[in-house]
């Protein structure tokens, strides 16, 4: 049981999947401008994320593997990962038209996100179970929320500072994302003194 | 009586000096009619009056120049009797240093009354009082001149339960309201109790600053009296501790009550409300003597020698009151009201309007040029001096960058502009200039986005009538274009019946008249050819004419039909 | 080989099958975004854009037919909004379908209008009042400062009027900082 919860919360805040394994930046820059985006975003990719681990386990463990096709995972997991992007896509836009309008063409953007390719694949290489890819999908989309939520919260205050004119826009939101970066990094810490 | 009063407190707050004290030690004095009446038509929240009167005519004093622009808005009366000289655009006391309508009269010294009759609000219906004070022009005097008529209103119970009377007046240099008291406690007093009739609250709390012991003491004997008179206990002068903005009406609610009205809300949604003593006082006038409201009491101070209270005419340019008072030479502005919340005004000449409260005249020692502002730190200490329990820094933080829709968001539209953010800040931020600033830009946008909505919903409606109107018109042309067919038809079969109109029988007598009158002009003039014939000749002339008429008679009808 | 190519293909096939069947299943009709844009317009109706009214030229931008700046009522606070909205790059007004000019309305000259209703039937949000051989008037809160009337005016009686500022429209100025530590010292 313990294992399981310290796949999640490794996978929010230890390895978070965006400030330490720096994945997924595309969005995390491109979606993190308004809170109420940033939310839906975070809330789109944990759906997305959970269910591409599931899939990508099901796919890697009773079709590749069984017949020796290895060598195909990267190229199944995307159309995988494409094929249940644009079906959330198309179930959201229906249920929900007011949460497609926030994400509008963030959530096309989701199909290009390699943490949702890269999340699976890392499953693969750390012989995740059924169970544990699932809750490691989850806990990585839950540190991307995280990581997206607070940077758009930094990033609305941003917009009414005076910066410096130079560092304005995408050169000051670089400078706080590294400066976040550094601050999750410190979770790596954790373990020595346990 | 007070001692009874529990009493509660409002967050924040300041304790800036009062320098109340000059303007105290005389008794009200009755400001000269000035040479010439500047009177503004709109001197309350509201629509704007239409003026009434017309240059060249004579008013009365108390006549009504200015009638109320619908029911969200004050009526403004003539200040005096005289001649109107203009109706015209002039300076307004207001910061902007714009100009608006305003009655321009020249008094001629008579001071001659209309005819004033008091008002029985007891017989007349409700609304019917709230038209007369409309009428009356009485609003708010306590600087945010809203009308009164629209405040004395129960609700949707019915029945408050408590009026609160505003005395506190805690904006520094003011007095006015506190030599009111002092002199006139009485009257405000039966003010009260037609408000309080009005509004069937049962108890009036009058709450007074404990820095005017002199106005308490005045009030609680005149209260004393009226309980008497009425027999209850229904008045109760209540002294609440110093501190700026006590006077404000959520905040002197919130400590005399213990309710604090929540974002959104009235206070009559929690049976209270609440009026300025000056107010109270102008409604007595209204109703019981029958005079419109046409003057009050302004406080005159800041630099000048002796700091006094004035009864003035509205009109009365601030620069005659400030006359009256021996200014230091070094005077270099007028502020219509307090330091703190104040407007600057364009220039001395601006006339006396119902929301000037005070006519502070200021100098560059008395009110030095503020420190450059530095930035924001964020201390916190707007917060915490802050008296609506908002965040100012965030307000501030959003409005210097333009982004009003979070300004909104931390509640701009519940500051009250009170001053105490900028009073306490460290940075000497002029926070109070920015959420102006941020408010009108708001205001603005919504106008035009209002502006836009009705412009959109006519240009659809128009697409929609051409639409109609081309429908309609086609419709239109098809219909006459089946009537005439339909008309031709009838024609034809008109023309094929026999003679049926006594119009067509006449015409017929007179063809057939005129075709006997030929017949027998022919018979006489005999074709001289047919004379001296051989029978021959006669049977085959015979011959010829019957076959003639066989012809004529197998002709008629083609040449019917062809007619 | 083989294998493979018949393990992707049959992965195409059953996702293909599935987002289909999707695609029908949850289809949406309307389009929201040509409502907001429609929004940030001002209503005019002027047809500077090129287009004959706001709804039109935002059935445009929706479409990507037309650019976010020649919108000259709108202003450039007006582009900006429409960039924030659209996700596009801020452009300056582009000359040829006009200039910012402050809000203004539509006023007759009452003398020399001769009520031929030509400039009733222009008005996009039906503010001029009138009829034939009668005297025409503009409803100033209804008028918009399209300027469409002016050109059908056969006796150019009709002039445009800044709209100003009064008491009751004039606007708090932003607090201008001065930066002067030397001003202190001055005084």
């Amino acid at each position: 049981m313990t294992s399981y919860l310290f796949v999640v919360l490794g996978a929010v805040l230890v390895n978070n999947v965006v400030f330490v394994r720096i994945l997924g930046l595309c969005p995390f820059m491109g979606v993190s401008k308004k809170l109420e985006t940033a939310v839906g975003m975070g809330a789109a990719t944990t759906f997305v994320l959970t269910m591409a681990c599931g899939a990508s386990f099901v796919i890697d463990r009773w079709l590749l593997i069984p017949n020796q096709l290895e060598y195909l995972r990267t190229l199944s997991f995307i159309v995988t990962i494409a094929a249940i992007v644009q079906l959330t896509e198309l179930v959201i836009q229906k249920t929900s038209p007011l949460l497609h309008q926030v994400l509008g063409i963030y959530l096309p953007l989701i199909t290009t996100n390699c943490a949702v390719l890269g999340i699976p694949l890392l499953n693969v290489s750390l012989r995740h179970n059924f169970l544990e890819s699932l809750l490691f999908g989850f806990g990585s989309a839950v540190g991307f929320t995280l990581a997206l939520i607070l940077f758009a919260g930094i990033r609305e205050r941003l917009e009414a500072a005076d910066v410096p004119v130079h560092f304005r826009g995408t050169a000051i939101a670089m400078i706080t994302a590294g400066l976040m970066s550094l601050a999750f990094m410190g979770f790596a810490g954790l373990d020595k003194y346990k | 009586m007070s001692a009874l009063q529990r009493l509660f407190k409002f967050h924040g707050g300041v304790k800036p000096a009062y320098n109340k004290e000059a303007s105290t030690g005389l008794p009200i004095a009755v400001a000269p009619t000035p040479t010439l009446l500047v009177i503004p038509l709109h001197q309350s929240i509201g629509g704007m009056p239409r003026p009434l009167v017309k240059a060249g005519e004579r008013v009365l004093k108390g006549q009504r120049i200015g009638g109320a622009d619908g029911n969200a808005s004050s009526a403004v009366h003539a200040s005096t009797s005289g001649a109107v000289v203009a109706v015209e655009m002039r300076l307004m006391p207001h910061t902007s240093g714009l100009s608006a309508l305003c009655v321009v009269i020249e008094p001629d010294g008579r001071d001659e009354w209309i005819a004033r009759q008091p008002f029985d609000f007891r017989k007349a219906s409700p609304t019917q009082t709230r038209d007369y004070l409309r009428d009356a022009g009485v609003v708010g005097l306590g600087g945010a001149v809203f009308p009164t008529h629209l405040k004395l209103n129960p609700g949707k119970h019915g029945k408050l339960d408590t009026l609160v009377l505003n005395g506190a007046e805690c904006e520094p240099f003011i007095t006015c309201d506190d030599v009111l008291m002092r002199e006139r406690a009485e009257t405000i007093l039966k003010g009260a109790i037609i408000m309080r009739e009005m509004l069937s609250a049962r108890q009036v709390l009058i709450g007074i600053e404990d820095n005017k012991p002199e106005a308490i003491a005045a009030m609680e004997i005149a209260a004393q009296a009226a309980n008497q008179a009425a027999g209850d206990l229904a008045m109760q002068v209540v002294s609440v501790p110093t501190r700026y903005p006590a006077g404000g009406a959520k905040q002197l609610i919130r400590v005399l009550t213990g309710i604090e009205v929540p974002h959104g809300k009235r206070s009559t949604d929690y049976g209270v409300q609440c009026f300025n003593v000056g107010t109270a006082y102008a409604v007595y006038e209204a109703i019981a003597l029958g005079q419109p409201l046409i003057s009050r009491i302004v406080t005159v101070a800041g630099n000048v020698g002796q700091a006094r209270n004035y009864e003035a005419l509205f009109g009365t340019p601030m620069r005659d009151l400030v006359a009256l008072c021996d200014p230091l030479p070094d005077s270099d502005r007028v502020i219509m009201g307090g330091p703190m919340m104040g407007l600057l005004m364009p220039g001395d000449e601006v006339p006396v309007v119902k929301a000037t409260n005070c006519v502070l005249v200021g100098s560059r020692k008395l009110f030095p040029p503020p420190p450059p502002e530095m930035p924001c730190i964020r201390c916190g200490e707007c917060a915490k001096a802050c008296p609506a329990d908002l965040q100012p820094f965030e307000m501030y933080w959003f409005s210097r960058a333009k982004i009003f829709g979070k300004a909104q968001e931390y509640k701009l539209f519940d500051c009250i502009e009170c001053g105490c953010c900028a009073y306490v800040c460290p940075s000497h931020i002029p926070l109070v200039d920015y959420y102006r600033f941020a408010k009108s830009e708001i205001w603005a946008r919504e106008v035009d986005k209002e502006a836009a909505d009705i412009a959109r919903e006519r240009y659809e409606f128009r697409l929609l009538r051409e639409e109609r109107e081309k429908q309609e018109k086609a419709a239109k042309l098809a219909a006459k274009t089946a009537a005439g067919r339909e008309k031709a038809a009838a024609a034809i079969a008109e023309a094929a019946k026999p003679a049926a109109t006594p119009e067509d029988d006449t015409k017929k007598a007179l063809i057939a008249a005129a075709l006997e009158r030929a017949k027998a002009q022919k018979e006489q003039v005999h074709p001289g050819n047919v004379s001296n014939l051989t029978p021959e000749q006669e049977a085959e002339v015979t011959a010829i004419e019957a076959r003639r008429a066989e012809i004529r008679e197998m002709a008629k009808p083609h040449l019917r039909q062809d007619d | 080989m083989l294998e493979a190519i018949l393990v992707m293909a049959f992965g195409a096939l059953v996702l293909g099958a599935a987002l289909g069947y999707a695609a029908v299943r949850f289809r949406v009709e309307g389009d929201p975004l040509v409502e907001k844009i429609d929004a940030i317009l001002p209503q005019t109706q002027c047809g500077q854009c090129g287009f004959p009214g706001c709804k039109p030229y935002a059935q445009a931008i929706a479409k990507g037919e037309a650019e976010i700046n020649q919108c000259p009522p709108g202003g450039e606070e007006g582009i900006h909004k429409l960039a924030d909205l659209l996700g596009r790059e801020f452009k300056s007004l582009s000359a040829e379908h006009g200039i910012e000019k402050p809000k203004s309305v539509a006023v007759i000259d009452e003398q020399v209008c001769i009520g031929c209703t030509l400039c009733i039937q222009a008005c996009p949000v039906d503010a001029i009042v009138g009829a034939a051989k009668q005297m025409h008037t503009v409803v100033a809160p209804l008028c918009t400062g399209c300027e469409l009337c002016l050109p059908p005016c056969p006796v150019d009686c009709i002039s445009m009027q800044s709209t100003g500022e009064s008491v009751e429209n004039w606007k708090w100025k932003y607090p201008v900082v001065k930066i002067n530590p030397a001003q202190r010292e001055s005084t």
